[in-house]
C-alpha cells in the first residue's frame, strides 16, 4: 500500500513536472537574485535578466518575471556579460608539438586570400573549457606571414564552424619585425629593420591599389582587359580603401611610432597588437587613436632594460594615456587563462574595473560588435556567465554559461577525464 | 706533510662555516602571516638574527641596529620554493649520448643569469635547476638559494638531496625533432632497456668495489690487492643504488611512470620525483602507496601528445589522495607567477588557501630535502621570504619583496623609487641638450 502511494507521488510529480515544463517557454529565460555586473553602468544587487528569444529583453531590479518563463536562482552569484578573447588560436591549433594539428599559418609572404575560419575545428577540446572560464567569444586569427590573412570573430558554441561564426572578415592581419628573442646559447638572430618592411608593405598595398583601379576601368571600358586575378591583392582591396581594419602585430617603441606612420600614410583602418613596449610610446598611440590588443602578459618583456614589470604595467600606462586596449590569450591551449591576464594589469596597477572593461566591452567595440555583446544591456546578445565570485579571479567557479541566451554545457574534457579516473579505486 | 694539510684543511673549513651566519637580521612588522605549516597570524611580527628565523608572534621588539621592515597590510609568507628549473646554467643537455650522469649542472652555473632576478621578483627563494630530459639519464642536478649578486659558489644548498635526472617518453626518444644523427632509444622500449642496461652496469660496478672495499678492510687483504677501475659515469649511478642520490624522473604517461617504478623496485633506488606526470592522476594509488611526491605544471599542456592528458584538476586531485605535489615552473618566465599557478588548485581540485600555498613552499621543499630549513615560517628556519601586497592566492596579488636569510634581495618600492630618479635623470639630460642647441 504504501509503495503504491509512493509511486503514485512520484508520478504526480513527474507528471507536474512534465506539464509544467511543457508550459516553460524554452525562449524565455528569467535569471534570479544575482550581482549584476553589466560592466557599463552601475552594478546591481539581488537583480533579475529576463532572456527572450536569444537576446537581452530587460534586466534590473525590480522586472517582472513573465509567466512561463524558466526561473534559474542565482542567489548569491555573479552576473557578467561573457569575456571576449582579443586573440588566440582556439579550433586551429591542437597540439602545438604536433604540426598536423596546426591550421595557422602559411608558408608564403603575403597570404591576405586565408580565412582563419575556414580551418576552425569546432569539437577541438580546448573551446568547452575556454567556455567554462566564461570566455564566450574570441578572435581566432592566422599568423606567421608578413601578411598573415584575415581572423574571425566565433561564439564558442556551436557543431560547424557556420554555427560559430558571429563576424569574418574582422581584420587583415599583418607583422611588423617581431621582438628578438634570445635562445638558450644562442644570440638572437638580426632583426629586420621596420623601415624596410614598411616599403614592402607599402609597395604591395600600392599594388592592390592599381589592381583595384585596373578592374573597376576595365569593367567600365570594353577595349580595356582585366588584370590578371592575383589573390594576394584581392583581397587587400577592402584594406587599401580602408573598410576592412588592419591588425598589425608590432612590439617596440621604434617599430610602433613606424606602425603609426605607416598606417596614416596609407589611410588605413589600424588595431595594433602586442605592443609590449606601448609604455614608451603611450602618446603616439593615443594621438592616433589606434585601439590596442595586448600579448600574452605571460611573457618576458623584450628588453632586460624595460624593466622586470614592463609588460605588467603597459596596460596601466596606456589606459591614463587614453588608448582603448583588450587583452589576449595568444593561445589555444591555455585560452582558460584570458582573466589572468586581465587580473595581473590589475596587480601592477590597472583599476580593476578597466581591467574587467578589457575583456568584455572593448574587445567588443574594438572589433564591431558592441552593439552586440561586451556588456549586458538591454537589446544585447544574451551571453552571460554566472559565477560564484569575481570572474577575474583564480579561485572563482563558474556555474552557469548563457551564449546567444542558451545555457552551453559546461563538462569538459578535464572534466571527463577527471569523472573517469574518481571511479577508479 | 700530512700534519700541515691538517691545519689548512681546518682553517679552509672555518672559512665555510661563516657561509650560513652571512645571514643578516632583520625584522619584519605587523604583516598577516602565513606560515604554512602553523597557520596564520593576522597581524604578527619576524625576527631573523644573523639569517635565521629567531622569533614569530607579536609585538616583537627590534633588537638594536636591527633593520625593520613594515609590512602592514601585506601578507607575508614563505619564499617560494620551485622544485624543476633549468635557470642559472648555460647548458642542460650533453646530447652527444644517451646515457650521461657523471655530468653536473654544477660545472655550467652562471649566477648572472637574469633569471634569477626574475624569480626574486616572483617571490622565488630556492630552486632545483636540473639537466633537460634529452637523455634517459641526463645527470645531476642541484639546488640553489637566488642570493641575486653572489657568486654561483655561495648560492648552492648544501643540505638539499643529491638528484639525478632521467627522462623518458617523447623527448629521450626525439620524438619532436628532426636529427640527422638518430640514436638509440627511439621507443619507450628501449628508453626503459638502456636505463635498465647502464643500472645492470653500474650494480656490477658496485659489486666490484664493495668487494674490494671490503677485502682491503679485512686483515687477511693481499698485498697486491688491485683496485677496480674507476668510472666516473658508474659511480654516478653507484651512488644512486648506494641510496646517496635520488631519482628525478621526467615523465608524462602514467604507464612510462608505472614502469619506473618498477625500475626501482629492480635496482633498489629511490625515486624522490616524478617531473611534469601530466597523468599522474590515474595513478595517484601507486604514487601514495610508493610515496613518491610529483613536481608538475599546474595547466600547462597539450603542448605534445604525451600532455594531451594533463588535466588541471591533476594536482588538486593527487593531493587529496595524499601524493606529495609541487607545482613547477621548467620557465625563466613561468618561475615569476608560480604563486598564481598554485591559487588555481583551488578552482581546480577544491584545496584551500593553506593546501594551495604548500604546492609551492613546504611540499618542494620536502621534494628537495630541505624541509628542516625552509618551505614554512618557523623558528630556526632559514629567513627565506615573501612578502605578497595581497594574498598570494589571489589573482590580483604581486610580491613586493623577497627576503633570503635576512638579506632583502628584492624589493618594489626600492626598484620604482630608483627607476623613478632614473627618468628623472635622464629627462634633466634631455632638456639641457636641447637648450644647448638652442
Amino acid at each position: 500500500m504504501i509503495k503504491r502511494t509512493v509511486t503514485f507521488t512520484v508520478f504526480l510529480i513527474l507528471a507536474f513536472t512534465f506539464s509544467f515544463s511543457q508550459e516553460t517557454n524554452a525562449n524565455l529565460i528569467a535569471i534570479k537574485g544575482a550581482t549584476i555586473i553589466p560592466v557599463v553602468g552601475e552594478d546591481i544587487s539581488e537583480g533579475i535578466i529576463l532572456i527572450k528569444d536569444g537576446l537581452i529583453e530587460d534586466l534590473g531590479k525590480d522586472i517582472n518575471i513573465p509567466q512561463g518563463a524558466k526561473v534559474i536562482d542565482a542567489k548569491g552569484l555573479f552576473a557578467y556579460p561573457g569575456m571576449i578573447d582579443g586573440l588566440c588560436y582556439l579550433g586551429l591549433s591542437e597540439i602545438s608539438a604536433l604540426r598536423s594539428t596546426i591550421d595557422y599559418r602559411e608558408i608564403g609572404k603575403v597570404n591576405s586570400q586565408l580565412k582563419a575560419v575556414e580551418a576552425l575545428r569546432p569539437d577541438s577540446v580546448h573551446i568547452p573549457i575556454a567556455r567554462a572560464n566564461g570566455i564566450t567569444a574570441a578572435l581566432v586569427v592566422p599568423s606567421g606571414s608578413l601578411i598573415a590573412g584575415q581572423s574571425g570573430l566565433i561564439r564558442l558554441v556551436g557543431w560547424t564552424p557556420e554555427d560559430m561564426i558571429i563576424k569574418s572578415p574582422v581584420a587583415m592581419h599583418i607583422s611588423f619585425p617581431s621582438v628578438p628573442r634570445r635562445r638558450r646559447g644562442r644570440e638572437a638572430e638580426p632583426r629586420e629593420e621596420p623601415s624596410k618592411r614598411v616599403e614592402e608593405l607599402k609597395k604591395i598595398l600600392n599594388e592592390a591599389r592599381y589592381y583595384e583601379k585596373r578592374k573597376e576601368a576595365a569593367k567600365k571600358n570594353l577595349l580595356l582587359t582585366y588584370p590578371d586575378f592575383d589573390e594576394g591583392l584581392e583581397f587587400l582591396v577592402p584594406v587599401v580603401k580602408g573598410e576592412l581594419p588592419v591588425m598589425i602585430s608590432v612590439h617596440m617603441d621604434k617599430d610602433i611610432k613606424a606602425a603609426i606612420k605607416f598606417v596614416q600614410d596609407e589611410k588605413l583602418k589600424p588595431i595594433f597588437f602586442g605592443v609590449e613596449q606601448g609604455w614608451k610610446v603611450a602618446e603616439d598611440i593615443k594621438k592616433a587613436g589606434i585601439p590596442v590588443i595586448f600579448s600574452s602578459l605571460n611573457n618576458m618583456p623584450p628588453k632586460w632594460e624595460d624593466g622586470y614589470d614592463g609588460v605588467y604595467r603597459n596596460a596601466t600606462v596606456l589606459h591614463k594615456a587614453g588608448v582603448k586596449f583588450a587583452f589576449s590569450s595568444q593561445s589555444s591551449s591555455l585560452a582558460k587563462d584570458l582573466p589572468v591576464h586581465a587580473a595581473k594589469a590589475a596587480a601592477f596597477g590597472l583599476d580593476r574595473k578597466e581591467a574587467l572593461k578589457g575583456v568584455t566591452i572593448n574587445p567588443a567595440e574594438i572589433f564591431g560588435v558592441d552593439h552586440l555583446m561586451g556588456s549586458l544591456e538591454k537589446g544585447k546578445v544574451a551571453n552571460i556567465v554566472l559565477a560564484d565570485g569575481d570572474i577575474l579571479e583564480l579561485r572563482t567557479n563558474i556555474k552557469h554559461v548563457f551564449i546567444d541566451g542558451k545555457e552551453v554545457d559546461l563538462s569538459n574534457k578535464y572534466t571527463e577525464l577527471l569523472e573517469k579516473f574518481k571511479k577508479r579505486k | 706533510m700530512k700534519k700541515k694539510i691538517i691545519p689548512i684543511f681546518l682553517g679552509f673549513s672555518l672559512l665555510f662555516i661563516p657561509v650560513l651566519a652571512s645571514g643578516q637580521n632583520l625584522l619584519i612588522k605587523n604583516g598577516t602571516i602565513l606560515t604554512v605549516t602553523k597557520g596564520t597570524i593576522p597581524r604578527g611580527d619576524i625576527l631573523i638574527i644573523n639569517g635565521i628565523i629567531k622569533k614569530i608572534g607579536e609585538n616583537i621588539e627590534a633588537p638594536e641596529g636591527v633593520k625593520t621592515v613594515d609590512a602592514s597590510g601585506k601578507y607575508v609568507v614563505a619564499g617560494i620554493i620551485d622544485s624543476h628549473t633549468h635557470i642559472a646554467i648555460t647548458a642542460g643537455n650533453e646530447s652527444s649520448e644517451a646515457i650521461t650522469p657523471e655530468v653536473s649542472v654544477r660545472d655550467v652555473l652562471n649566477a648572472e643569469d637574469t633569471a634569477i632576478y626574475t624569480a626574486l621578483s616572483g617571490g622565488v627563494t630556492m630552486v632545483h635547476t636540473m639537466h633537460g630530459s634529452g637523455n634517459p639519464i641526463g645527470g645531476q642536478n642541484i639546488v640553489l638559494k637566488m642570493k641575486w649578486g653572489l657568486s654561483a659558489e655561495e648560492m648552492i644548498v648544501h643540505e638539499a638531496y643529491r638528484t639525478l635526472k632521467f627522462a623518458l617518453g617523447e623527448n629521450p626518444k626525439q620524438s619532436n625533432f628532426f636529427t640527422a644523427t638518430p640514436r638509440y632509444p627511439q621507443s619507450r622500449m628501449g628508453v626503459n632497456a638502456i636505463i635498465r642496461r647502464e643500472l645492470l652496469k653500474a650494480k656490477n660496478y658496485k659489486e666490484q668495489w664493495d668487494r674490494y672495499l671490503k677485502a682491503k678492510k679485512s686483515k687477511k687483504s693481499a698485498k697486491n690487492l688491485i683496485p677496480p677501475r674507476k668510472n666516473l659515469r658508474m659511480e654516478a649511478l653507484a651512488d644512486l643504488l648506494r641510496g646517496k642520490m635520488l631519482a628525478r624522473c621526467h615523465s608524462y604517461r602514467a604507464d612510462e611512470t608505472l614502469e619506473f617504478i618498477n625500475l626501482s623496485k629492480e635496482f633498489g633506488f629511490k625515486i624522490a620525483c616524478f617531473e611534469h606526470a601530466s597523468e599522474a592522476f590515474k595513478i595517484a594509488k601507486e604514487l601514495a602507496e610508493e610515496g613518491i611526491g610529483t613536481s608538475v605544471f599546474l595547466d600547462s599542456w597539450a603542448y605534445k601528445i604525451e600532455a594531451y592528458e594533463g588535466i588541471a584538476y591533476s594536482a588538486g586531485f593527487c593531493t587529496k589522495k595524499g601524493v606529495l605535489v609541487s607545482i613547477n615552473s621548467d620557465s625563466s618566465e613561468r618561475i615569476r607567477r608560480l604563486f598564481n599557478d598554485a591559487a588555481k588548485s583551488m578552482k581546480y581540485g577544491g584545496l584551500t588557501e593553506e593546501e594551495a600555498l604548500k604546492l609551492v613552499t613546504i611540499n618542494p621543499a620536502i621534494q628537495l630535502g630541505v624541509e628542516k630549513i625552509a618551505g614554512s615560517l618557523e623558528v630556526g628556519k632559514h629567513g627565506d621570504i615573501a612578502i605578497f601586497n595581497e594574498h598570494p592566492m589571489s589573482a590580483y596579488t604581486r610580491c613586493d619583496m623577497t627576503i633570503i636569510e635576512g638579506k632583502i634581495y628584492f624589493d618594489r618600492a626600492q626598484y620604482l623609487k630608483e627607476r623613478e630618479e632614473e627618468e628623472k635623470k635622464k629627462a634633466e639630460k634631455e632638456k639641457k641638450k636641447k637648450g644647448e642647441k638652442k
